[in-house]
């Protein structure tokens, strides 16, 4: 019943949004492929000779193969380490009934909202009593703040949607709580727990000031480095961009297979 | 019988992340107090000295600091009433039924600015906002505005960024209430009135307010803890014109290097970050 008219301008609409989401990627993306020359033509170029020179002169001549697989470590070292703390007790507060519970839930949900300055001040001079500034360790543990809340509350909830007569049958046989969970509740729930993995990448990938203020050369993450080259007076634009683009590709690849599951892990499950 | 468990066991269950998230949440939030109270710079660290509450009571009287969270919540005010306008128009036009292809690679495209690391933001808007080879001026027809240099210019610029990158996740939040409206309700509001304002104020606005009270909670939250996409881009500046508060406690810790008085302004940020949790508790997890 719609008019073609009404039609029209919702697909223009459409087009619209799509293109304001997409297009700083487009100019970032064609911006790594330009030389130092074109990339500070006024006004900018839309057509050129794309060259792959910026990606390889910062993968393997400024190391920043070096940090991406830093980071890699890191994200990876942190989400498992969260999901091994994780799933435990996100299978307490679905299954058990214990008091401070709620106490508990305010606390793990705080910790999400919390500034990282608030923790970077004190975990740097920590860090650097303990001699831990620019190690793995460090920032691995420290991402814990904002994934193993994450993780807990999204399985937790996964848990719960796993019927309780299923425990009740397996425990009539005997199974200690511990069986159970690893048994029968960890097979069903295992849609939480990697969309869980995923979003603690995402967040522990993506991260920037933990990794400014708590590593130098050996333990540098990926953002860390690209911020690195913006110092300087002559500012290498392509290869800038080419780091990000790099920094970027994995976690929109990510994004869009939980793209569904995005919004609820937000609002920590406050719209469903 | 549900939750018939010994202590023990729900202590082997819950205990090790209990310990883990106090071990890197809490403890340094002690060591942050300790360090509150004392005079503590990182350039004279043979005079760390005990001085009381003498750092709380610079920052409550510090002008510096209410300004940077006056322009914390500026910002909110201005980036996040355009997010929920711009946010409910593409959830609207979402809604609407017909053209599913479409509609899929949109919904597609929203995620990717949410997903984007915050400093690569920064860094694009570095590449894109730049005075002489910037797009953005190529785009306004050639203009010469000097985005990053200029106070005013950059303030407008973190607002563009926090508009684009936010924009649609507001937008994904309202189309899932738009969702929760029962289909027979809204047709029959439809054959009542043509008005498609009447069908939201008085039958869609229902089911979108928890998720507007989400977004309201969460954007606050995030806009406290913006750090990443603005350092990036100003490092504050202009000036201090971009400089929200955790820049500035980054700033006042790390390049200042006075310890002591940032761990008081965090302190005190983590006060209000803590009222602003317990008030999302609050309206969101009744039930548990």
């Amino acid at each position: 019943m719609m008019s073609t008219r009404s039609l029209w301008s919702q697909i223009l609409l459409l087009l619209v949004i799509i293109t304001v989401c997409v297009f700083p990627f487009y100019w970032m993306v064609t911006t790594s492929l330009k030389t130092q020359i074109v990339a500070l033509e006024a006004p900018p170029v839309w057509l050129f000779e794309p060259t792959l020179d910026n990606y390889r002169e910062a993968l393997f001549k400024d190391g920043v193969l070096r940090t991406l697989i830093n980071s890699l470590v890191v994200a990876i070292s942190t989400t498992l380490l969260a999901l091994f703390l994780g799933v435990p007790a996100a299978f307490a507060l679905a299954r058990f009934e214990f008091r401070g519970k709620r106490d508990l839930w305010f606390w793990f949900i705080t910790n999400r909202m919390v500034s990282p300055i608030v923790l970077a001040l004190p975990f740097f001079l920590i860090a650097r009593n303990l001699g831990l500034l620019d190690k793995h360790i460090t920032l691995i543990l420290i991402y814990l703040t904002f994934n193993l809340p994450i993780v807990i509350w999204i399985v937790t909830d996964q848990f719960r949607g796993i019927p309780y007569d299923l425990d009740e049958a397996a425990r009539l046989e005997g199974a200690s709580q511990f069986t159970i969970m690893r048994k029968i509740c960890l097979p069903l729930a295992i849609p939480g727990v990697a969309v869980s993995a995923i979003f603690s990448f995402i967040f522990s990938w993506n991260e920037l000031m933990f990794g400014l203020i708590l590593t130098r050369t050996d333990a540098k993450t990926a953002p860390a480095m690209a911020v690195s080259f913006m110092e300087g007076y002559n500012l290498p634009y392509g290869k800038i961009m080419a780091t990000s683009t790099l920094i970027v590709i994995p976690v929109l690849i990510f994004a869009l297979i939980a793209s569904k599951q995005l919004v609820r892990g937000l609002t920590m499950g406050a719209v469903k | 019988m549900r939750g018939q468990v010994s202590r023990k066991t729900i202590f082997g269950f819950i205990g090790p992340a209990v310990i883990g998230l106090a071990a890197v949440g809490i403890a340094p939030l002690l060591y942050a107090v300790w360090t509150s109270l004392h005079f503590y710079n990182l350039t004279k660290l043979k005079r760390v000295e005990f001085i009381g509450l003498d750092n709380y009571w610079t920052v409550l009287t510090d002008e510096v600091f209410w300004q940077a969270m006056g322009r914390t919540f500026f910002l909110l005010g201005t980036a996040l009433p355009l997010q929920i306008a711009f946010g409910l128009g593409i959830a609207l036009a979402l809604h609407q039924p017909g053209l599913t292809l479409l509609k899929t690679l949109c919904r597609l495209s929203l995620v990717l600015p949410m997903a984007t690391t915050y400093a690569v933001v920064g860094l694009l808007g570095q590449v894109m906002f730049n005075q002489k080879f910037g797009v953005v001026n190529q785009l306004l027809g050639g203009a010469d505005i000097n985005w990053i240099g200029d106070p005013e210019n950059a303030f407008t610029m973190i607002i563009f960024w926090d508009v684009w990158q936010w924009t649609p996740f507001v937008a994904l939040v309202l189309l899932a209430g738009l969702t929760m409206v029962p289909g027979e309700v809204e047709e029959a509001a439809r054959l009542e009135t043509k008005s498609k304002w009447t069908v939201l104020r008085y039958v869609q606005l229902p089911f979108l307010l928890p998720g507007l009270v989400a977004v309201l909670i969460l954007r606050t939250a995030d806009t406290l803890k913006l750090f990443d996409m603005v350092f990036t881009l100003t490092r504050g500046g202009p000036g201090s014109s971009t400089e929200f508060i955790s820049l500035m406690i980054q700033r006042v810790g790390f390049r200042g290097f006075d310890q002591g008085l940032a761990s008081a302004q965090a302190i005190i940020l983590l006060i209000i970050t803590i009222i602003l949790a317990q008030i999302y508790i609050r309206v969101f997890y009744k039930e548990v």
